[in-house]
């Protein structure tokens, strides 16, 4: 009954976003690839991510074309979650501080790169085989 | 009762449309039912995957140690100099390819197209089959030549491979699903199993072959560009 009233709609919004969906991965690569630090990379990496999330679950995933009962059952519950984020955050950075403070960890420590430890500047010539 | 039955044949938009579809004794969601089953699923998967990510960032925040430099462990080396992150970013066009493949077959499905859905559900399957043996390989060179473990790696903090394996197999064991399910769909498709009951069930398991793209967007977010 229902079957031809299903979600149809015009092939070219699907290669608009998908195209769109290319390009935005393709900068949020870039973001790593030209080695943007700090806030900068931040704000671009989530900004990138929340474009292509948003375009997959309301074009791909048809949400913006679901009826408002629909639409608030999926999108609402997983709101809640920013609230988990938060309290984790706080927590998270008061147990970082404590390790530091009382615990004598060091700040200033580095990690180490595939390069450091399989010795000179070329890390990737065993990764090849 | 005829008001009630002409309110029934075209519901209302928006807020409107809301109050009407919640406030009756009635069916709330104008969807057929495997449909809003697979929603529920998924959203209940977004907390699983949500819980992953926010012990994710719980750890990393507390860890004291430095955390390992992810562009350069998942470098690659094509004979030259290693480029970064590359085989991510490979993964990830995979996966965002076979999205769009999804979505074509979902939409030759509903018109009733059997050859094309067919052929674009076998070729997300592909693709998916492709991102799982990326993955495999992914592993396999870290675990094999870098001697990242679970519980500790050369690099940096330990919590790095318990995360990394924990997630990104969690994600993997989605897309293997994926593409199964996919198989079993397409082949249904072929033998003309849903010329009777419809081609919805294709959009669903296009709904769920989204989300496990969609996941992967936030993997690669968080796990590997920050």
């Amino acid at each position: 009954m229902s079957s031809d009233a299903g979600q149809q709609h015009p092939l070219g919004i699907y290669y608009k976003v998908w195209i769109l969906l290319f390009v935005v991965s393709f900068f949020s690569y870039m973001v790593d690839y030209l080695e943007f630090q700090g806030a900068l990379r931040w704000t671009l990496v989530l900004l990138f991510m929340v474009i292509k999330a948003g375009f997959i679950i309301a074009i791909f995933m048809h949400v913006v074309w679901e009826r408002m009962a629909l639409a608030l059952t999926i999108l609402g519950p997983p709101v809640v979650l920013l609230l988990l984020i938060g309290l984790m955050a706080v927590e998270g950075n008061y147990t970082e501080e404590a390790r530091f403070n009382y615990m004598g960890h060091d700040r200033d420590a580095v990690a180490l790169t595939p390069a450091d430890l399989h010795g000179g500047e070329h890390g990737g010539e065993e990764e090849a085989h | 009762m005829s008001e009630a039955a002409v309110a029934a044949n075209s519901p209302a938009e928006g807020m409107d449309g809301l109050v009407d579809d919640w406030s009756a004794d009635k069916q709330a969601y104008h969807v057929p039912w495997g449909k809003a089953m697979m929603w529920l699923f998924l959203v209940s998967d977004t907390f699983i995957f949500s819980c992953f990510l926010v012990g994710y960032l719980n750890v990393r925040m507390t860890t004291t140690e430095p955390w390992p430099v992810q562009s350069e462990i998942f470098a690659l080396s094509f004979g030259g100099a290693p480029i970064p992150l590359i085989l991510i970013a490979i993964m990830t066009f995979v996966l965002i390819t076979s999205s769009g493949t999804m979505a074509m077959a979902v939409n030759y499905g509903y018109r009733r197209d059997k050859t094309k859905t067919f052929w674009l559900i076998c070729a997300t399957a592909l693709f998916g089959a492709m991102f799982v043996g990326m993955q495999v390989f992914e592993w396999s060179k870290l675990i094999g030549d870098e001697g990242v473990r679970p519980w500790g790696n050369p690099f940096g903090a330990a919590q790095f491979g318990s995360i990394f394996f924990m997630v990104t197999g969690f994600h993997g064991l989605h897309v293997t699903c994926g593409v199964i399910y996919l198989m079993w769909v397409a082949l249904r498709v072929k033998r003309g199993y849903y010329d009777d009951k419809g081609f919805e069930i294709v959009e669903i398991a296009g709904l769920y072959w989204h989300f496990v793209d969609l996941v992967w967007v936030f993997i690669f977010a968080f796990f590997y560009l920050l």
